[in-house]
């Protein structure tokens, strides 16, 4: 079984010393709630977009590219909001393209690498099921714009959902080589998801206002959604691992500069570039 | 004023306008209310710019554009005059019922890809007459 390195501590690690711990909540909740939503649509935007070209047939590439666009297009609505929230001129571009590593909000989930197509698929399929039961709630935010925005993303997610349950399916429940790459993503992903419905103090300070939600209203449905395709794909579930939580507030795996490299080189080295 | 937008055609789809597809939600004295299909969808800038360039066109340049995301965009929303030109140029429209083949009718067709060439379509054949062909997606 894969393991993680050990995490080193940075010497100004706060709280416990550990990324575990949580912080209080700090700066403008709404706009670190929107660099929340808006940076996990991104990430893993940008990184289904890798498979661009190198998907197994050209139905997945379009598959890929299209659940890509529908991402980016959630993250450009979440993150000109967070700017616009901000109010210091920024907008979804220059969050996504001009900040660092440290400033991104997104969960380990997200930017974790493709790897092969199973594990695409199974990172996924934990994603878009957490994110499908996350805007249908928020499609009942007291915030409206955000309401609206999970509103219209909600019925996208759906298919990407769907779409990646079934690929869970058919690898696990397939050939000898499928079912071991399934339940290879699956271990490796599993880790990050209890990630997803960590309440910290922002979370929680959220769910009261009635703009965000109490994510561990829906664990339960999550988990039962998750076994039943896993149950379905004939693999056995996966073990429990030790959760690895920081992502909300800024520690991130060493994968996400990697990731942001690519993705802000351009706009960074031509600042006035045009399309 | 609709007659100028029913002349803007969907950058993806030019046999439909935007008027057909239901992009349109409002004219007003003051503005114009679009709203787009998908959130990701490409097409999004390119129908703001064409929509400005009609009204500019026909002298309504006072108009401005607004766009809004709610309520979501449904394709309950396309009109049955959109629906029948999706299906003269080869895609199915979308419905609840049995997908038609938009060539020769049949109901025997079967879904190949989820995603197609844009995201509001998937890639279907048909079981008869054997011809692969765009079905508008259900949203
Ligand atoms: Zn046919």
């Amino acid at each position: 079984m894969a393991s993680l390195p050990p995490i080193d501590l940075p010497s100004n690690a706060t709280g416990a010393g550990a990324f575990d711990a949580p912080a209080g909540v700090e700066g403008n909740p709404l706009f670190e709630y929107l660099l929340r939503l808006g940076d996990d649509s991104l990430v893993l935007g940008q990184r289904l977009s890798e498979w661009c070209g190198h998907a197994p047939s050209v139905e997945v590439d379009l598959s890929l590219a299209n659940m890509a666009l529908d991402l980016i297009g959630q993250a450009t609505l979440f993150l000109d909001y967070a700017g616009e929230v901000e109010g210091k001129g920024r907008d979804g571009d220059s969050l996504a393209f001009h900040r660092d590593v440290l400033d991104f909000r997104c969960c380990w989930l997200v930017e974790q690498p493709n790897g092969d197509f199973a594990r695409t698929m199974a990172r996924q399929c934990l994603f878009s099921t957490w994110q499908h039961l996350l805007f249908g709630r928020l499609a009942g935010s007291a915030d409206e714009r955000i309401a609206a925005i999970a509103a219209k993303a909600v019925k996208e997610v759906a298919y990407h959902r769907e779409l990646a349950s079934e690929w869970v399916i058919r690898l696990g429940d397939g050939t000898e080589e499928s079912r071991r790459r399934m339940a290879d993503g699956l271990d490796w992903t599993w880790r990050f998801v209890a990630e997803l419905f960590e309440m910290d103090p922002l979370a929680g300070f959220m769910a009261e206002k009635g703009i965000g939600t109490d994510l561990a209203a829906f664990r339960a449905d999550y988990d039962a959604a998750v076994r039943a395709v896993i149950e379905q794909a004939t693999l056995p579930p996966p073990p429990d691992q030790r959760p690895i939580l920081g992502g909300r507030r800024g520690h991130h795996s060493e994968h996400l500069g990697h990731l942001l490299a690519t993705m802000q080189f351009l706009p960074r080295t031509y600042p006035d570039a045009r399309w | 004023m609709w007659g100028v937008l029913a002349a803007v055609a969907d950058p993806e789809i030019p046999v439909v306008s935007i008027v057909d597809l239901g992009i349109v939600r409002a004219v007003e004295p003051d503005r114009v209310v679009i709203t787009p299909t998908y959130t990701g969808c490409p097409a999004t800038q390119v129908i703001e710019r064409d929509v400005r360039e009609a009204l500019d066109a026909a002298g309504y340049r006072h108009l401005r554009i607004e766009t809004a995301l709610a309520p979501a965009w449904t394709t309950d929303w396309i009109t049955p005059a959109g629906r029948e030109k999706l299906r003269a140029y080869g895609i199915a429209p979308p419905g609840r019922g049995p997908v038609q083949c938009p060539q020769c009718g049949s109901s025997n067709s079967r879904e190949i890809s989820r995603f197609g060439s844009t995201p509001c379509k998937a890639l279907w054949r048909c079981g008869d007459c054997a011809e692969p062909f765009d079905l508008f997606k259900c949203h």
